[in-house]
């Protein structure tokens, strides 16, 4: 009689349960409704009307977005040789900044996996993520201010009778490399310490010079974890145009749709296929090399 | 590790999916014509404010000095945005978020056509009566014979250069512009980062050469516009900085990166301030290089989307309001709209210096515009806007 009663009063809750008992795969569907709705409706889905909208045109009297087929936007795209150069550009400075990243992440991520105290590694770690803690505009506003003719980078090289980079390509790239470093050294941080020491060992053990450790058991395991760091520090170049706007007069894939945003927006959305193009067969790449292999 | 073929399954399911989601969409997308076009009505009576205000604006015209005490007698608290080129104000305005714009002629005519903004009734604005005539009516605010807005003051843009660096003081823009000049000053010239600057191209060969036939550098033929982005082709050697944020091009001239370019009273004064040694063509020239300069005569919108409606025709009430006018027009340093306010400024001869009072000054003085593929004079055959925007891309490089 009791037991009755409790099923009479949770009644509404208990049907539901019911509905779900031993239907896995309606639970596992109501419990990812909500964020797989998100990813194709508000992000696939936005990411698709771009696609279409690249294929639009606009009315050259009232200016007004024409809707209709049409490759006249990816035909300027590839016979006016100012878009070549610009997307020559964007790669050209991405790739410089991952491989420059690399080179600097490896030492010190190599350092807090397998050298450093564990207090010293998290003590890197907040150094590392501190960084992250201030707004991306003021870090580039003090970078211009450091590389301006009377700035500091000038002042100190000045004893030397040298003169600093000034606002231009180098500044672009230099800029990127700073503000993208931490996303290069946090996964290969994780990716090495994952490397069992015992493997270290063995290869000392079997008579391996250090060199040969690295070469043939440290890279070959890391380096999936580059590659994935390296995902970051590419595709964060390539979509930034604000640093290139405040450090140099170059324009990025970035600044030219950014200039035609208001007027053209069909050809903005055509002018942003090209990152996606570009990363989609980094991406390509990437995988070919094992980036994805111990997600 | 191998994707299995039951995963390769579900990709191909969800990029099927995809694709359908992407006909139904432009399927749905052929339907709806937008609601642009569709001019609404002026507001007919001024309410209570609803307690804000959303604005976008030029650096240096929302300044605290004007807004706050508007804030005390309205109620309408002040939310004020800078906006740097023209087509960063038709882009915020289309989000739908504010309530007006100070628009610059090369918006305005944008901003109806789009059916961004709406007409404005001048009778709630009783200080509109006052204003200079030679502002009211004009092809940039008024459309169909409506008015899309309140004049807020005019200027032109200025050549201003580093006192100590450059000597003698120029009087034309062939220092910027005259490739073997410029070329003395190569990494050191300061040019305004927007597809208008052609136009003080077309300025400068409309003086320099008289061949080509220009008569409003808004409106170039095939011939006159090449000429004029070769010109800037030419520059882009020795320029060292675009800019389109006032404060990025004060940094440039404070830390000496530049010392010579175009740039608007806001900048000039502001380095004045912080004590840099800059001048800008003196009043005896007119404040003008010999060629005249683009300049702009700018009109407070209202947005077709206004959430305050009221509060905003208490704006541009208030700025166009001797006094604040006045104010106004000091601090950025350009010809008030209002005639009344004249009388109200701290230095008796702003007006004068500013030839607020003198229609013949302004004749040298072009106001942006919407270049349009419609010349003026008949012809059809002018480059518009579109063809200034791919041809800035390709000037920069």
């Amino acid at each position: 009689m009791a037991a009755e009663a409790v099923v009479r009063r949770g009644s509404a809750g208990r049907r539901l349960a019911g509905l779900f008992q031993g239907r896995p795969r309606l639970q596992v569907g109501t419990l990812l409704a909500g964020p797989v709705g998100w990813l194709v409706i508000g992000y696939l889905g936005s990411l698709a009307v771009l696609l279409i909208t690249a294929f639009w045109s606009v009315d050259a009297l009232s200016g007004e977005v024409v809707q209709g087929f049409s490759l006249d936007n990816f035909e300027t795209l590839v016979q006016e040789p100012v878009y070549r150069d610009v997307v020559g550009r964007t790669v050209g400075v991405a790739a410089a900044v991952t491989i420059t990243d690399a080179l600097l992440a490896f030492p010190i991520a190599f350092y807090m996996a397998k050298v450093a105290s564990r207090r010293t590694t998290a003590i890197l770690v907040v150094a590392i993520l501190l960084p992250l803690w201030s707004s991306y505009l003021v870090k580039v506003l003090a970078w211009r201010t450091m590389l301006s003719n009377e700035g500091i980078v000038n002042w100190a090289l000045e004893p030397f009778g040298l003169h600093g980079p000034g606002y231009g390509i180098v500044a672009v790239w230099l800029v990127m490399s700073y503000l993208w470093l931490p996303y290069m050294i946090l996964p290969i941080y994780a990716g090495l310490e994952r490397i069992p020491n015992s493997l270290i060992s063995a290869s000392e053990d079997l008579g391996a010079h250090p060199f040969t450790t690295f070469r043939r058991v440290i890279l070959p395991l890391s380096f999936p974890a580059v590659v994935a760091g390296s995902i970051f520090t590419f595709s964060l170049t390539l979509g930034d145009y604000i640093t290139p706007r405040l450090v140099s007069n170059d324009q990025f894939i970035g600044n030219v749709i950014f200039n035609n945003i208001t007027n053209n927006q069909p050809f903005a959305a055509a002018l942003a296929v090209v990152p996606i193009v570009v990363m989609i067969a980094y991406l390509l790449v990437a995988r070919k090399l094992g980036a994805f292999e111990h997600v | 590790m191998r994707r299995d073929s039951h995963s390769a399954r579900t990709a191909w399911l969800v990029i099927a999916g995809l694709l359908a989601f992407m006909l139904v969409l432009a399927g749905c997308g052929s339907d709806d014509d937008g609601d642009s076009g569709s001019g609404s009505e002026a507001l007919q009576k001024l309410g209570k404010g609803e307690g804000e205000v959303d604005l976008i604006s030029w650096a240096g015209y929302v300044e605290p000095e004007w807004s706050k005490p508007f804030e005390q007698k309205t109620g309408c608290k002040v939310n004020g945005k800078v906006a740097g080129t023209s087509d960063e104000m038709v882009q915020l305005m289309r989000s739908g978020e504010y309530d007006g714009v100070s628009a610059s002629g090369n918006a305005s005519a944008r901003l109806v056509d789009g059916g961004d903004v709406d007409p404005v009734n001048v009778d709630l604005v009783p200080n509109y009566k006052t204003i200079f005539s030679d502002l009211k009516d004009q092809p940039y605010n008024t459309f169909d014979g409506q008015p899309y807005g309140i004049p807020h003051g005019r200027g032109a843009n200025l050549l201003m250069w580093n006192g100590d660096d450059v000597k003698p003081s120029p009087a034309s823009w062939d220092v910027m512009l005259d490739p073997k000049l410029a070329a003395k000053y190569k990494g050191r010239i300061s040019v305004y980062d927007d597809p208008i600057y052609i136009a003080d191209a077309a300025v400068y060969l409309k003086a320099h050469q008289p061949e080509l036939g220009i008569e409003s550098p808004y409106e170039l033929n095939e011939e006159q516009f090449d000429a004029a982005v070769d010109l800037l082709k030419e520059q882009r050697p020795n320029v060292g900085e675009y800019w389109s944020e006032a404060a990025k091009q004060i940094s440039a001239f404070a830390n000496g990166d530049v010392n010579l370019g175009t740039t608007w009273q806001y900048q000039y004064f502001a380095l004045q301030e912080e004590g840099e040694p800059v001048a800008a063509s003196p009043a005896s020239q007119g404040f003008l290089p010999k060629e005249g300069a683009t300049g702009w005569s700018d009109t407070w919108m209202i947005s077709s989307e206004a959430k305050h409606p009221n509060c905003m025709y208490m704006w541009m009430d208030w700025i166009v309001e001797p006094k604040v006018n006045a104010e106004v027009a000091e601090y950025f340093g350009e010809a008030p709209a209002q005639s009344l306010a004249c009388d109200q400024t701290a230095d008796k001869n702003f007006c004068e210096k500013y030839h607020a009072e003198n229609p013949a000054f302004w004749e040298r003085v072009y106001y942006w515009e919407t270049p349009l593929a419609d010349c003026g004079n008949g012809e059809e055959d002018c480059k518009d806007y579109n063809e200034w925007v791919q041809a800035w891309t390709t000037i920069k490089g």
